[in-house]
């Protein structure tokens, strides 16, 4: 099985307006693109239309291999530690042994035990990105991933990416703050 | 998850106060007090169990990783039921006591809420993943679905006075809404996320 996303002819309505049409790129293994565009543009109505979370107004999406979604909200327990939170998530994954590495991943291996909810911004955006990370799918879809990331934070997000890049993973990634992603396919809406 | 079992037990103890103490009025309209409080104390949680989910995301994920909506809807159901039924089963007890009904009364009682408990719990699913995200979900949720508990009212408070043919009707109508109320509450959560 290849690693592989594919949009053809997307297009998404709202509340009937529509935000883009004709949006077409396709990820093979290695691959990423990167979503542009002002605020209200549709970037996080494209990364859900790529989770399989709304459908496209118009297009074909199709795609190989499992998705993991960082959205805007972290969706885990707030009273819960976060690696307890994270298993969570891991055990329907089948990989509960990976939330240490990926807290490791992300920097926050010293606060495992810390409740979700007395995280700062930052911190608890990185703790959802490890629950990308420990979900082992080839298929990142994350949605403003930098948000309230610092600048050390962004350079460890930008790694992330580029290590699972290297191992064949795809990555889309909707962003309004510069991140670096070598050779990516720009989508601007 | 106490709050719903400390209302019935309140319903319990106000009900004597406004009818009077009479002991044979009390264990003539027992039962049906007790099944109208059973409704009221499942209404009280309604608003808050999907709706956190949906707002936090929980939901969107499970559907990423290929779980079907219904299927989440029904371990909701489950959850719910036990979450609330054997405590209200142990609260029965108690307001059987309050309202000086006699033992026998208490096991037709008992036996027609552990048959009815499951239907209410996902009529109270199903309201609130329609409710879910709606502003004034709370009193919506008492207009979505008081009028759907009216069959598993009439029948469990027919089945706790003995009507023939009530505990059958009731398993009836619970089985009915355990079956087709995770389709309705998936079909409201899908129906959500535009």
């Amino acid at each position: 099985m290849r690693t592989s996303l594919t949009f053809a002819d997307v297009a998404c309505v709202r509340g009937g307006r529509l935000l883009f049409e004709d949006i077409g790129f396709a990820l093979g293994p290695g691959d990423a693109a990167l979503v542009s565009g002002p605020n209200g543009a549709g970037k996080s109505s494209l990364i859900r239309i790529a989770a399989g979370l709304l459908a496209p107004a118009a297009g074909r999406v199709a795609g190989e291999g499992a998705r993991a979604l960082l959205a805007e909200s972290a969706a885990l327990d707030p009273e819960l530690g976060v690696a307890a939170a994270l298993r969570f998530w891991a055990r329907i994954d089948g990989r509960a042994e990976a939330v240490m590495p990926a807290l490791e991943a992300v920097g926050l291996g010293e606060l495992a035990q810390v409740p979700v909810r007395l995280l700062s911004t930052g911190q608890r955006r990185r703790a959802a990105l490890a629950r990308v990370v420990a979900s082992g799918a080839p298929v990142w879809l994350l949605d403003e991933p930098a948000n309230g990331l610092d600048a050390a934070s962004v350079r460890m997000l930008e790694d992330l990416i580029a290590g699972h890049r290297r191992e064949g993973g795809i990555a889309l990634v909707a962003t309004h703050l510069p991140i670096a992603l070598p050779d990516a396919v720009a989508v601007t809406l | 998850m106490l709050m719903p079992i400390a209302f019935f037990l309140l319903v319990a103890i106000l009900f004597p106060f406004a009818v009077g103490p009479e002991a044979r009025l009390l264990a003539r309209v027992g039962g049906g007090v007790i099944w109208a409080a059973a409704l009221l104390a499942a209404l009280l949680p309604v608003e808050r169990l999907v709706a956190p989910d949906a707002e936090s995301g929980v939901l969107d994920q499970f559907a990423v990783r290929g779980l079907p909506d219904a299927g989440v809807a029904a371990a909701k159901m489950l959850g719910h039921w036990l979450g609330f039924a054997p405590a209200l089963l142990v609260a029965t007890v108690i307001a059987a006591a309050l309202l000086h009904l006699p033992g026998s009364a208490l096991v037709p009682i008992l036996a027609g809420l552990a048959i009815g408990t499951p239907g209410l719990a996902a009529l109270g699913i199903a309201t609130a993943a329609l409710v879910a995200g709606l502003r004034g979900a709370g009193a919506l949720a008492g207009l979505v679905m008081l009028p759907f508990a009216v069959p598993l009212l009439i029948f469990g408070a027919g089945a706790s006075a003995g009507q023939p043919g009530a505990f059958k009707l009731l398993g009836a109508v619970s089985l009915l809404l355990v079956a087709g109320c995770p389709l309705v509450a998936g079909a409201a959560i899908r129906m959500g996320r535009n």
